[in-house]
């Protein structure tokens, strides 16, 4: 009877009250029960970076965290950084600089983009390479990657327009 | 979704969590998951029950004491210990080293506890913590008691450690000399790494003690006997021939797992350039102290 748990958290913003089994991964959570899905599995063991999603703006694989986990927490997935009429000035600095291909990598690297800027707004070369080591790509050998983000790294934005 | 549902507790203080423990013998100790969760989907763990110790208060401390130790609770994240700043101003080593765990997700979850009782034999804390000689304290419901790094680790994901002991916090005094650590990797995981410690005389000319761990070459951190006894009593001036000359001998000595990182000829040789690099980096570092 306990193998079932309330959680409440706050996804993109929006108040979620849900029961959860406690084997529950948050992002089979967020997909199948709650139906956003940006949020891409592919390595399953922490590894890739497709499933990066934000608790309390730290980035963490969705792959491997318990849906109970996040009671009490702020989520953000790549739906919650998408604005409704359009790109953010990430995902447009990914297609400028043609950073993806096939896409699938691409909320991951996203969501980890957007933690990167909001902790630091103007990084150096060496600390867009040392965040983003961890999130893989197949398609575009990290190059155009970099040259978005870099793009984004030079800008003088207000605190709130990431 | 994980092979089977289980049990979720969340106990407030360590008393309640080894009482959660509890007689049912299959609980395990959960923070951030990142090795135990991987384990458990590829359904070589499994457990009835997990007891989250994030909700205990003050397992999350850094502080240095009076005694001139520096102690980090055991579910201090990677980002935590990386950010802290205690751990930058006297061992700024293990503040790169921890910002260099895995990767940034990993980082932001992870804990140091985790990672040392896991035992993973290729990752970079154990190393680095058993050359600091860091003590461990395991809080149990028979009692508490203090585990050196070095005595801790027995095989590959292998620990002394009952399965009901939590461990709670790591200790070590604080370094009065350099400390270095270097790691070669291809992927999340170190394939070898080496880190080195000493203690230096008052006026930081002269090694009074060194301690080197060689981690990832075997199933455990490994002392590197030969260096350590030609490192002690030497002046700065003098450790790199010292080094060279013993060298070979001491990396013979070493038991050395050949895996997916590479032959036991290669994967010692990985070990002899970092822990050369180590030294001019030490020595650079005990020349300006």
């Amino acid at each position: 009877m306990t193998h079932v748990l309330p959680i409440s958290f706050s996804l993109n913003g929006q108040a979620i009250a849900i029961d959860v089994p406690t084997h529950t991964l948050l992002i089979d959570l967020i997909r199948d029960r709650l139906g956003l899905k940006g949020t891409k599995r592919s390595c399953d063991m922490q590894v890739c970076g497709a499933c990066t999603v934000l608790l309390d703006g730290e980035p963490i694989s969705s792959c491997t965290t318990l849906a109970v986990d996040v009671d009490q927490r702020e989520i953000t997935t790549v739906e919650g950084v998408t604005p409704p009429d359009g790109l953010s000035r990430i995902q447009k600095a990914f297609v400028l600089h043609g950073g993806l291909q096939c896409g699938f990598c691409t909320p991951g690297f996203i969501m980890a983009v957007t933690a990167l800027l909001k902790a630091t707004p103007h990084p150096t070369d060496e600390q867009i390479r040392h965040y983003l080591h961890g999130n893989l790509c197949r398609c575009t050998g990290y190059t155009k990657i970099f040259e978005a983000v870099r793009s984004l790294a030079a800008e003088q934005v207000s605190e709130d327009a990431a | 979704m994980l092979p089977s549902p289980f049990e979720f507790e969340r106990p407030s203080t360590i008393t309640d969590a080894v009482r959660a423990f509890g007689d049912s013998g299959d609980g395990m100790f959960y923070s951030g998951g990142t090795e135990l969760l991987l384990a458990m989907k590829l359904r070589v763990i499994h457990t009835d029950r997990l007891i989250d110790i994030k909700s205990i208060l003050g397992l999350d401390r850094i502080a240095l004491t009076d005694a001139n130790d520096i102690e980090i609770g055991a579910r201090c994240t990677h980002n935590k210990i990386a950010r802290d700043p205690v751990i930058r101003q006297y061992v700024p080593a293990l503040s790169s080293l921890c910002a260099n765990v895995a990767n940034i997700r990993v980082r932001s979850v992870g804990t140091i506890g985790g990672n040392l009782c896991f035992g993973e034999p290729h990752a970079d804390p154990p190393t680095m913590l058993a050359a600091l000689d860091a003590r461990l304290v395991l809080q149990g419901a028979s009692g508490t008691r203090l585990v050196h790094v070095d005595d801790f680790i027995k095989s590959e994901l292998e620990t002394v450690r009952e399965p009901d002991e939590l461990l709670t916090v790591i200790v070590f005094p604080r370094p009065t000399g350099p400390v270095t650590y270097r790691r070669f990797k291809h992927g999340e995981r170190p394939s070898v790494n080496v880190a080195m410690v000493w203690s230096m005389d008052a006026a930081a000319s002269t090694i009074t003690s060194a301690r080197v761990r060689v981690g990832a070459l075997g199933s455990r951190p490994q002392p590197l006997k030969g260096v350590e006894d030609a490192l002690r009593g030497l002046s700065v001036a003098e450790v790199r021939p010292a080094i060279e000359a013993v060298l070979p001998t001491a990396l013979d000595e070493l038991e050395v797992n050949e895996d997916r990182h590479g032959a036991a000829d290669y994967k010692r040789h990985l070990a002899r350039v970092l822990l050369l690099r180590n030294a001019d980096e030490a020595i650079a570092a005990g020349w300006s102290a």
